[in-house]
């Protein structure tokens, strides 16, 4: 499929500074700032306008120890990315292997704790339809899983077949490299706000 | 329809021919149905999305049946809905309601939107920056294929037991979490064309921003890429939240949750077995957070395409472009803290009322200096009263009528007695209808010799114009005539039962018979698309003798690839009758420059074309 | 093809250069681990609700701002980009806290 060849997809525009895959996905990460910004507003509304005593605190129901677990994998998932990047920039092929590796290894953890955390929950009956606390806590985390999924998913591509772009065109790997990770770095950020509102509030 | 194949073996001998030749090696699928090419891809946009208008409007024309003839059979075709939907002919209220929100769903977000966005801006905007194409054309594909989709699952909805989605367009809960399955199939539709346009509106950012020509400034680009531009960051930030919302109220009908449900609801009899603890009021929040700035979505790009066409046919520089600019901006920005105009009547407060009614009377401004602008731009005009000019010209006094009707309901005192009645429905849609379709169409009459090589037919262009501008109005402003004299909106009788509408109750009639002569009307529209395509007589590159890059750069159609030489830009968008010159139009990439070339129109010429 | 025209940006990155930068990403990653400890730490603190979420979300604040700063290279993005995320902020804390404040009770207004 041939496309016309489009200007600044590697390069930067000199005026703006910018590739067009930075702004792109900049922009969309902007977008996404706005889908969980509407979620956290139904959360404050619906919490706001719950009777005296009839929203629960979130440590009475949610497995707090598991969470903060996670969050320390997902910050860890995050440094790593961010080495991944600094080892293509210093065409260490090696070691983009290893933290690209671990950062995907790190979402498998993730995913595998949150995993725990929802059986738990539904072996106690504790359902989206239970509480609005419980559907706003499920589609949080939820939409944020996905999200995860998603980024492993780009994530295990560049760490396998997408690698071979490394020798072929190497600026464009890395710049590629620097945008899954500005997308992975989204997903750490949303739980940043996600895990106290959520388990500690 | 665009002939890649003929138009480029003729085409120039450089290197990138081998790449065409590949080029033509394509498949039908790759070329046709998968196609990356953003003239292309602009052609599927709006050749969907006149489908999808037609059908939209059909719903709409079955509906007046009723409204006219409340309880009566409807002739000849009305058995043909079968006994769920008209028995024996008669409309059911169910089905009247189904036919009211997928109307205004379909109208707007598969109809209006995606031809004045994915049709006019696809395949225009490229063109108008001098681009080769969009800055992501994978992306560009995969947006449209969302849409389509999106449309195809939106109309099986009218299948499902039960029905498509009848909780008007704007699907406010409690009824719209407990309606049957169509409700459902809705929201999935939904999150398939909101998908479609938040990836659109990336792609039309990043390539207004990076793949402007050499010396094509921001003050330089015409104003149908500004309203492009401002659209994109509308759709990019205002979609998420009803994106959310859809995906909660989908939880409240497949996951049991109570979001939007609130404690202790009844429904006929019986308690709700759900959980509780929702709020209504959030959705509707949620809802006109994103459905505000898309009223602004579907009249921008139409101002836009006004905007060239008169210039065009004035052949004279728009009157005040700066002002325009400024405008557009500031409406984008301000359409983000109104939208709680249309919660006048949810108990918010007199403060909060006060706040949206202040903001809303602000937003007016902007828009009123668009229009004046425009208006002005006809002092002293050259005039060719050609087809696209018709339109546009229409278009000014039906939107002034628009936007002036908007202004008591956006008087929150005022709004007590118009909320939800006809006033509301005859308010929008003069500025959709005799507003932004007929800019679209001033826009297909305007391009489609540039993306087809040929004429259309100025004859039927005008028999199809006349008769709309009457009926348009012969169906909108009974309405609002019925909305003052306090008919409710979305009646399936018409206002038939109400004492108080009784009086007003004959309108119906005149509204029914000129939506029927309106959709008759668009037979001339129809015939003309597309005999022309095939028969229409060729149209030269520059057909209108316009000052953009699309007509002075490109043929008539585009190859793939856009322009042999990549364009540069020596000055503003509008330079037509400058004094001095012979040619009454000096394109924006014509090196030749003149004494009185003035640039971005301020009378100093451009020694360099900028950077 | 546009790789032949690309600006190698790894050349103008020399190895010291990315090193500098690594060391940030190890500092910040301290940091973060820390103040998690902090937001868990404050919980137990049983604050009325008021202080509690003003130090949860101001605590959440710091660490997200370490990972937008730094991670995401924000520190030194270019300006076209922060204008958008500005862009972007404003309309978040108008989704954000629209509904909330049209609902409240007692919206008063020069004591009205």
């Amino acid at each position: 499929m041939t496309t016309a060849a489009i200007p600044y997809t590697v390069e930067p525009r000199p005026d703006t500074g910018l590739n067009n895959v930075k702004l792109g996905i900049w922009l969309f990460l902007a977008s996404e700032v706005m889908l969980f910004g509407a979620l956290f507003a139904s959360y404050i509304l619906l919490r706001v306008g719950a009777p005296p005593g009839t929203w629960p605190e979130g440590a009475t129901i949610l497995n707090v120890p598991l969470a903060t677990l996670n969050t320390a994998v997902l910050i860890s998932s995050s440094v790593t990315m961010v080495m991944a990047w600094a080892s293509c920039m210093k065409r260490d092929l090696g070691k983009f292997r290893l933290y690209m590796g671990l950062t995907v290894l790190c979402g498998v953890g993730f995913l595998i704790i949150k995993a725990i955390e929802y059986g738990a929950k539904f072996q106690h009956h504790l359902l989206p339809s239970t509480n609005t606390f419980l559907a706003i806590y499920f589609t949080l985390t939820g939409l944020h899983a996905l999200h995860v999924i998603g980024g492993m998913a780009v994530n295990a591509w560049f760490w396998g077949p997408g690698s071979k772009m490394w020798h072929t065109a190497h600026q464009q790997f890395t710049n590629r490299v620097e945008t899954a990770g500005l997308f992975w770095h989204f997903v750490d950020l949303v739980w940043i706000f996600l895990f106290p509102i959520l388990y500690l509030l | 329809m665009a002939q890649p194949g003929t138009a480029e073996r003729e085409e120039r001998h450089d290197d990138h021919s081998a790449a065409h030749e590949a080029d033509h090696q394509l498949g039908f699928w790759r070329r046709v149905v998968f196609s990356v090419d953003h003239k292309v891809i602009g052609i599927q946009y709006t050749v969907t999305s006149l489908f999808f208008l037609l059908f939209g409007f059909s719903l709409m024309m079955l509906a007046r049946w009723q409204l006219a003839n409340p309880g009566e059979a409807l002739p000849v075709i009305g058995a043909l809905f079968g006994a769920s939907r008209m028995p024996g002919g008669v409309m059911l209220p169910e089905f009247y309601n189904q036919l009211g929100a997928m109307h205004g769903t379909i109208m707007v977000f598969m109809g209006v939107v995606p031809l004045a966005v994915g049709g006019f801006g696809n395949f225009v905007v490229p063109l108008q920056i001098g681009a080769p194409d969009m800055a992501f054309p994978r992306l560009n594909m995969a947006s449209y294929h969302a849409y389509f989709w999106g449309g195809v699952i939106m109309l099986a909805s009218f299948f499902v037991p039960g029905g498509a989605a009848q909780s008007g367009w704007t699907s406010y809960p409690p009824l719209s979490d407990i309606a049957p399955t169509g409700q459902t199939v809705w929201l999935v539709g939904m999150i398939f064309l909101i998908t479609s346009s938040l990836l659109g509106s990336i792609n039309f950012i990043v390539t207004i921003i990076q793949l402007r020509a050499p010396g094509l400034t921001f003050f330089r680009l015409p104003f149908f890429v500004w309203a492009q531009f401002v659209t994109a960051f509308l759709l990019l930030l205002a979609f998420p939240p009803l994106e959310a919302a859809s995906f909660m109220q989908l939880m409240d009908r497949v996951a049991g949750t109570s979001f939007f449900l609130p404690s202790g609801l009844v429904v006929t009899g019986q308690a709700l077995e759900v959980s509780g603890g929702g709020s209504p009021i959030l959705w509707q929040h949620l809802f006109w957070f994103l459905a505000h700035p898309e009223v602004y979505v579907l009249i921008l790009p139409a101002m836009g395409i006004i905007a060239e066409v008169i210039a065009n046919n004035t052949r004279k520089p728009l009157w005040g472009y700066k002002a325009l600019v400024y405008s557009v901006v500031g409406i984008g920005f301000l359409s983000f803290v109104v939208w709680a105009h249309h919660m006048f009547l949810t108990g918010m407060g007199t403060v909060m009322n006060a706040f949206f009614q202040t903001t809303t009377m602000i937003i007016s401004i902007p828009s009123v200096i668009i229009l004046t602008a425009l208006i002005l731009s006809l002092w002293g005009a050259s005039m060719r009263f050609n087809t696209p000019m018709l339109f546009a010209l229409a278009f000014l006094p039906m939107f002034g009528i628009g936007g002036l009707t908007g202004l008591p309901l956006g008087l929150s005192a005022a709004d007590i007695h118009l909320h939800d009645t006809n006033y509301v429905i005859g308010h929008f849609h003069y500025v959709v209808a005799p507003g932004t379709i007929f800019a679209l169409f001033a826009g297909i009459y305007y391009w489609f010799p540039k993306a087809t090589g040929r004429r259309m037919s100025e004859t039927l262009g005008k028999l199809h114009f006349w008769p709309s501008l009457l009926f348009m109005n012969g169906i909108f402003f009974p309405m609002l005539i019925q909305g003052m004299a306090g008919m409710q909106r979305r009646l399936y009788d018409g206002g038939a039962s109400y004492s108080h509408a009784q009086d007003v109750l004959w309108w119906n009639d005149v509204m029914s018979w000129s939506a029927w002569g309106l959709g008759l009307t668009q037979v001339f529209f129809i015939v003309n698309f597309f005999w022309s395509l095939k028969k229409g007589a060729p149209a030269a590159a520059n057909e209108w003798q316009a000052t953009t890059l699309e007509w002075s750069a490109a043929p008539s159609p585009p190859p793939h690839g856009n322009f042999a030489v990549q364009p540069v830009v020596y000055r503003g968008p509008y330079e037509y009758s400058v004094p001095g010159m012979e040619r009454d139009y000096l394109p924006q990439d014509d090196p030749s420059e003149t004494a009185a070339d003035t640039g971005s129109g301020h009378g100093l010429p451009d020694p360099v074309p900028a950077e | 093809m546009s790789e032949q025209h690309a600006v190698d940006h790894g050349a103008h990155h020399d190895h010291a250069d990315v090193d500098r930068h690594v060391r940030v990403y190890v500092l910040v990653f301290v940091a973060l681990l820390v103040l998690t400890v902090v937001t868990v730490a404050i919980s137990y603190l049983d604050l009325p609700t008021g202080p509690a979420v003003a130090l949860a979300l101001f605590v959440a604040l710091v660490k997200g701002s370490l990972v937008a700063c730094f991670f995401m290279h924000l520190i030194s993005e270019k300006k076209l980009i922060l204008w958008v995320l500005a862009l972007t902020v404003f309309m978040f804390l108008g989704v954000l806290l629209g509904p909330w404040i049209t609902d409240l009770d007692q919206v008063k207004l020069f004591g009205t």
